[in-house]
């Protein structure tokens, strides 16, 4: 097992939130046509604010940071708080966009030793890329900033989020980041709004396409490894608020960012207190595959990738996420538990895409899940 | 012999995790998982303290261990961290800048 398998585990078994992601804001300088974010500003925490809950979080135990957003770079005071998140001795990983990244940003970033920068590119033709993120120019800007970064020795990854009009074009991104010596990272998942509204599905590729990505080698997805079930019902179905979780720019605390059960918030508690008793967090927690009702039956459970946060969002925490039931289908090329019955019940019976406008995709639960997060 | 100093880098990450210290290399990005008398040097590297003081203070006091195998393996500890640019090491005080 790898060193850092070996410390998530430890963190696992301690109780330890050794990873968190923290949005610092929701403004963003790009509008993609796929963000789940509302990017008026409601109050985020000001420098002070998050300097003493960095402080509270080093306190706690975590040690792997991600600072992402919105765009970080849109933050006057982001440099000081990357500047004090090091101090605090994080391994600080950054998402952005990278548009507002020059030569001086980057050697900034590498003096304060910046882990890894994460950069979203939906594409490697302009025309494809500006398209989704609405803002002319953006994608040359962005592999510029990469070179700046590259060229100061940081680790560069460019998040490659696939969607029906992009897809075509991701063997072109990576590419271009061989061309430019980083590394791509391709994913399939487009989620819900943050307050539920499911409309950025629409943007989620066809069965078809979905399909043969999943079926290309280059993908990272590997059934092999994940084949393995004998103890699979007592697994955690994921890292989410067993050694990791999320918080927002407001403070308030999720088991991840895919997953918007408001668990908390870190201007009224303390951030340990919020992570060692929170009834929500405690919930998650409980949870182990052989409770799952649909998915524990299910022939897929040993290789598929369930998000609890998007069956959450579905509207049942336990229940199965079906944009999962399509990745594992499109991988194994057998229906889910979770998509027999909708197809027992005769919604769409042969396009698994067609289900997603089906009436039978719990209509209601996105509200269930909008109620949560503005409770 | 000139007494060896040494100062924990400040381009690293680092956290204690279950009793032992998680290092970085921001320089490489290797990974350090330091058991209980790696974690007191590291801790005691403050780039004032004399490595065979802190030796003989932290290691040999506390883990019961003869003062010469103790430097010993201090000594190669320090020098595979040093590798990395975790730990800083200098035959004269480090002063808190240069970390």
């Amino acid at each position: 097992m790898r060193l850092m398998e070996e410390m998530g585990q430890r963190a696992l078994d301690l109780g330890v939130p050794l990873s968190v992601h923290l949005d610092i804001t929701y403004r963003c300088n790009e509008r993609c046509v796929h963000c789940y974010l509302d990017h008026e500003d409601h109050g985020e925490m000001t420098a002070a604010e998050i300097k003493k809950l960095l402080k509270e979080l080093a306190e706690a135990g975590v040690f792997m940071l991600t600072l992402s957003g919105g765009e970080i770079m849109l933050r006057r005071d982001f440099f000081e708080i990357l500047e004090y998140a090091r101090e605090m001795q994080f391994l600080v990983k950054l998402k952005t966009n990278a548009i507002l990244i020059g030569d001086r940003e980057a050697d900034r970033m590498r003096q304060l030793g910046v882990d890894t920068v994460q950069i979203s590119i939906y594409s490697h033709r302009p025309e494809i890329h500006d398209a989704i993120t609405k803002v002319p120019g953006s994608l040359g800007r962005s592999i510029e900033a990469a070179k700046f970064l590259k060229s100061k020795g940081l680790k560069v990854n460019i998040a490659n989020v696939l969607m029906k009009d992009t897809a075509q074009d991701y063997p072109g991104v990576i590419a271009l980041a061989k061309e430019l010596g980083v590394h791509a990272l391709l994913d399939t998942m487009i989620t819900p709004m943050m307050d539920g509204d499911r409309a950025p599905l629409e943007l989620n590729l066809s069965e078809q396409k979905l399909k043969d990505v999943l079926g290309d080698p280059e993908f990272a997805a590997d059934v092999a490894e994940m084949s393995d079930c004998s103890t699979q019902m007592d697994h955690v179905p994921c890292s989410a608020a067993h050694n990791s979780c999320y918080v927002s720019p407001y403070g308030d605390v999720y088991p991840c960012v895919q997953f918007p059960l408001p668990s908390g918030n870190v201007r009224k508690q303390r951030f340990i207190d919020i992570w060692n008793h929170s009834e929500q967090l405690n919930e998650v927690r409980s949870i182990r595959v052989r409770d799952l009702p649909n998915c524990s039956a299910c022939g897929n459970v040993s290789t598929c990738t369930r998000c609890p946060g998007l069956a959450y969002m579905e509207g049942n925490m336990r229940g199965p996420s079906t944009q999962d039931c399509e990745k594992s289908y499109a991988r194994t090329g057998i229906l889910s538990v979770n998509l027999q019955k909708k197809k027992a019940a005769g919604a769409g019976l042969v396009q698994i895409q067609a289900l997603r406008s089906s009436p039978l995709v719990q209509i209601q639960q996105p509200a269930v899940a909008a109620q949560a997060v503005s409770a | 012999m000139s007494p060896l100093y040494i100062a924990r880098s400040k381009s690293v990450a680092a956290r204690m995790l279950g009793g032992e210290m998680m290092v970085m290399s921001a320089q490489d990005s290797t990974l350090f998982d330091l058991n209980d008398t790696a974690s007191a040097i590291w801790q005691a590297a403050d780039g004032i303290t004399p490595l065979n003081e802190i030796v003989e203070r932290v290691v040999c006091k506390e883990f019961d261990v003869a003062p010469e195998a103790a430097f010993q393996d201090a000594e190669a500890f320090v020098t595979e961290l040093a590798g990395h640019g975790i730990l800083l090491v200098s035959e004269q005080p480090i002063p808190q800048e240069t970390k």
